[in-house]
């Protein structure tokens, strides 16, 4: 009875801790309606900050505290408000969460720049060492402000919300933006307002977590996942429900980690699942969501870029592979290496332009569906034949529709949220060493061999993986030009309308959530072959946000697009040993999605308009010297 | 016509505007005069509700000019012009479905000076009915009583400027007729009032101005009566 109560005391603690954490998310989102990714970088940094004061110039906590949460967090809350969230207001759900998610890398990037990863750095809890005993358990005075700072929260808000004017208008503007306005409420003084205050409570959160684990970046910033969970049970907007589920996730963490040492499943502990929890929660909370109501289809302002004939798509494989073929022979081992990184990565790239850029749906997990095809190809059916690279696919594909089937009803942001758990989920069992088998948590997979053909130099692989790359593109834009890429069209720009039409809304996006999940498990098997060597670490949820992020400006709609941006992903890092500024990955990456994110089309769409005009110009100049048939074209509609 | 010199409440000169590359205003010029009432009539489509948002800063004219007494307030913000003395009472329910109709009373004190309190016995003296409501949510109430929750700013706030957007659309006759009788108090108080509406009779019965728009013009302007003549025609397409 003791230790559970002992037990009950953590619990409610941990709780308290994800409690505060996800109000802060709730009021940002509600009072915005921008679900903020970066939510737990923000508290990261201001938990790094805290140390950089408390610890590192010796300030006194008190001080500390005071600058950090209620003078420096509320001001970098209200400059994300100003510089990138206002033009957002009425943003596609895919534009403000590409923001979001670059400002959690940009975050992460300066962080890591200014305390680097490789030292180790401690935050005391406060009033180390003193405590009082309750019915025979020992709570640290640490843990009792931990309870006050979540009681204080939830009666704060409760008292901003309902008590006071400023509170009863930010739930104005959440029921009625324009009509706030029309109330005499200048809706963006109070969005920085909330936005203040969410970074405030990130802070706190961030400060409180970081003495029970050590000051590191990615666990830091992760750890809000389990703020999104309890989020959820409130669905993003009830604060009370949100205090219950993180609460409940609190407590089924210390109760795991205290009796789950004992149960086993062979070689698996019971106690490992622990820091899964909130994932599996919020999974298991958007598969008992309600559907939502469909929404009709709004104008998309952009024009599509051209989608090239089968014969135009050919010819330019046909181009490329020859190309790459003949540069190859010119090229470093070295050199070879880093290309054919950037076409299998261009491979991925090319699964996530079918499923964000042709059918609408975003997926965070894309590295994971690559690290399952790896893990196939390499333990499960035959290594470097051709059946595991077909294996990899399939297999990879059922764990897409699997994931895909009870997030597909929702909206797109929860789809999203799902993929970010499975995505987790997926860290997680390949860090149990799930599949790897070698020394350190690695595997070792062969490089592909056809009968008659070994794909085992550099050289082969490049152009292997050029066939591949030209294979997919030609598939990917295939399936644009036919019956199904019309279907997905359809349901993208207005699923009412598909579905009064009798599309099966659920079968279509279930086939190309699989089908994309499926190219991704293909381009792991020839991944994990072309690196030899692959660990847990490739295939992190940080590697899927990055393709995430580098796929929206790259360009989501075009060939070309994945291209580029699989080049930039394999190539930034090259660039970083010769550039003095720390982590250029993360700050490349984020600070050019976020300039990107207006621009649907990235970088691949202006290559692909620039080609048409082009292409106009010399069709033009042909028919004036081929005399005078004037052409009729349809007036050109201007992307606004 | 209110002949004491003061420039009007509100002023539009040469507007045009509109939504993304379509054009809806085409050169509106239009003024509202301290104390009148003007009733904005016209078919669909003939740029009234665009107007209305100009008027209430929801939408910045491409170019020309938008005063409110005497001021140019191009590019104002919404609330801002909503503490300038610019109420607006959009089309459909003007009120915040999830807040209780004494939040609904609270959020308006935004564009006052006026104390909470004081809002919430004007209001609810002019509509006893909303009293018995008062903690309930606004979301909750009959059309009708949203309405006059709605109204309730026009009544409280001391706005300069009103502008009734399509007030009496899905309402029953006798909730219309005591929505105008606010509309009538409000008169007496020198309240400058923009009426649009699509059913002429209850604009043009309060009104002491009537205009005609047409494919985002005036087409018509003088005493109710005489527009009155005008309207089936410029309804149906004939006046030009």
């Amino acid at each position: 009875m003791q230790t559970f109560f002992a037990f009950t005391v953590v619990g409610i603690v941990t709780g308290a801790i994800y409690a505060v954490a996800a109000s802060g998310l709730v009021v940002t989102y509600t009072t915005s309606g921008i679900f903020n990714f970066a939510h737990g970088a923000i508290g990261m940094f201001m938990a790094f900050l805290y140390w950089e004061l408390r610890i590192h110039h010796h300030w006194p906590a008190p001080i500390a505290l005071v600058v950090v949460v209620l003078v420096l967090s509320p001001m970098l809350g209200a400059l994300i408000e100003r510089v990138l969230m206002r033009k957002l207001t009425n943003a596609p759900v895919a534009v403000s969460m590409v923001v979001t998610l670059a400002l959690l890398v940009i975050l992460l990037g300066v962080a890591t720049s200014i305390w680097s990863p490789g030292e180790g750095r401690r935050l005391p809890a406060f009033f180390a060492g003193d405590d009082v005993t309750i019915a025979g358990v020992r709570v640290t005075y640490h843990e009792l402000i931990t309870l006050a700072i979540a009681v204080m929260t939830a009666i704060g808000l409760r008292v901003l919300l309902f008590r006071t004017r400023i509170g009863v208008t930010m739930r104005a503007v959440v029921d009625n933006r324009d009509l706030a306005g029309l109330n005499g409420v200048l809706p963006e003084r109070v969005a920085s307002l909330s936005w203040a205050l969410g970074a405030a409570l990130a802070a706190i959160a961030g400060i409180l977590i970081a003495p029970s684990i050590t000051l590191n970046h990615t666990l830091l910033t992760l750890l809000v996942v389990n703020g999104y969970a309890a989020a959820m049970l409130g669905r993003l907007r009830s604060l009370p429900l949100t205090f219950v589920g993180a609460l409940v996730l609190g407590l089924a963490q210390s109760y795991l980690i205290g009796y789950g040492g004992n149960v086993t499943l062979g070689s698996f502990r019971l106690i490992d699942a622990a820091q899964v929890v909130p994932t599996v929660f919020l999974f298991l909370i958007v598969v008992f969501l309600p559907q939502v109501r469909l929404t009709a289809g709004r104008v998309v302002s952009a024009i599509e870029p051209n989608v090239p004939s089968l014969r135009a798509s050919l010819a330019w494989s046909g181009v490329f592979l020859v190309a790459m073929t003949l540069l190859s022979t010119t090229m470093s081992d070295f050199w070879l290496f880093n290309t054919s990184t950037a076409l299998v990565l261009g491979l991925v790239m090319l699964s996530l332009v079918l499923l964000s850029g042709f059918a609408g749906h975003i997926s965070l997990m894309q590295m994971t569906f690559v690290g399952l095809g790896a893990i196939t190809a390499g333990r499960i059916v035959g290594t470097g034949s051709i059946w595991s690279v077909l294996a990899a696919g399939l297999l990879s594909a059922a764990l897409g529709a699997a994931v895909a089937l009870p997030a597909l009803r929702l909206q797109p942001l929860y789809l999203a949220l799902t993929t970010l758990a499975v995505a987790l989920l997926g860290d997680w069992a390949f860090n149990q060493s799930w599949g790897f088998s070698g020394i350190g948590g690695t595997l070792t997979i062969a490089r592909l061999h056809l009968p008659g053909v070994r794909f085992a130099s550099e050289q082969s692989q490049l152009v292997l993986l050029t066939a591949a790359f030209c294979l997919f593109g030609v598939f990917v834009l295939w399936i644009r030009r036919g019956p199904f890429g019309r279907r997905l069209t359809a349901v993208r720009d207005s699923p009412v309308a598909a579905s009064m039409l009798g599309l099966n809304l659920v079968a279509t996006k279930t086939a190309v959530f699989a089908l994309s999940a499926g190219m991704a498990g293909v381009a792991g098997a020839l991944y994990g072959g072309l690196r030899s060597t692959v660990s847990p670490n490739d295939f992190i949820f940080l590697q899927s946000l990055f393709v995430f992020l580098v796929a929206s400006f790259g360009g989501l709609t075009t060939v070309i697009g994945a291209l580029f941006g699989g080049a930039f992903l394999a190539l930034v890092p090259e660039l970083q040993k010769h550039v003095p500024v720390d982590s250029i990955q993360y700050l490349g990456i984020g600070i050019g999605a976020i300039a990107l994110a207006g621009n649907p089309h990235g970088f691949g769409g202006s290559m692909s308009e620039a080609g048409t005009r082009l292409r106009e110009k010399l069709a033009a100049r042909r028919d004036r010297q081929q005399v005078t048939v004037p052409t009729e074209r349809p007036p050109a509609v201007v992307a606004s | 016509m209110s002949g004491d010199g003061r420039p009007p409440a509100l002023e539009l000169i040469d507007v045009r505007a509109g939504y993304g590359r379509i054009d809806v205003l085409h050169g509106l010029t239009l003024s509202v005069p301290r104390g009148t009432v003007l009733a904005l009539l016209g078919p669909n489509g003939a740029g009234k509700s665009t107007t209305v948002q100009i008027a209430g800063g929801r939408l910045v004219p491409r170019s020309g000019c938008l005063h409110v007494a005497g001021n140019h307030v191009n590019g104002a913000s919404p609330g801002r012009l909503a503490k300038a003395g610019v109420c607006t009472i959009p089309e459909g329910r003007g009120i915040f479905p999830n807040l209780t109709v004494d939040e609904n009373l609270w959020v308006m004190t935004n564009a006052t000076r006026r104390a909470r309190a004081d809002v919430r016995d004007r209001a609810l003296t002019f509509f006893p009915r909303l009293a018995e409501k008062r903690t309930q949510l606004a979301g909750t109430l009959s059309g009708g009583e949203q309405q006059m929750l709605a109204m309730s700013r026009a009544l409280t706030t001391d706005p300069e400027l009103l502008i009734l957007d399509e007030v009496s659309l899905g309402l029953a006759p006798l909730i219309v007729k005591e929505l105008y009788e606010a509309v009538a108090h409000l008169t007496t108080l020198g309240i400058a009032i923009l009426v649009v509406e699509q059913f002429a009779d209850t604009a043009l019965a309060v009104a002491d101005v009537a205009a005609i728009m047409g494919h985002g013009r005036i087409k018509a302007i003088g005493a109710p009566s005489a527009i009155a003549e005008q309207l089936s025609s410029a309804y149906l397409g004939g006046a030009a």
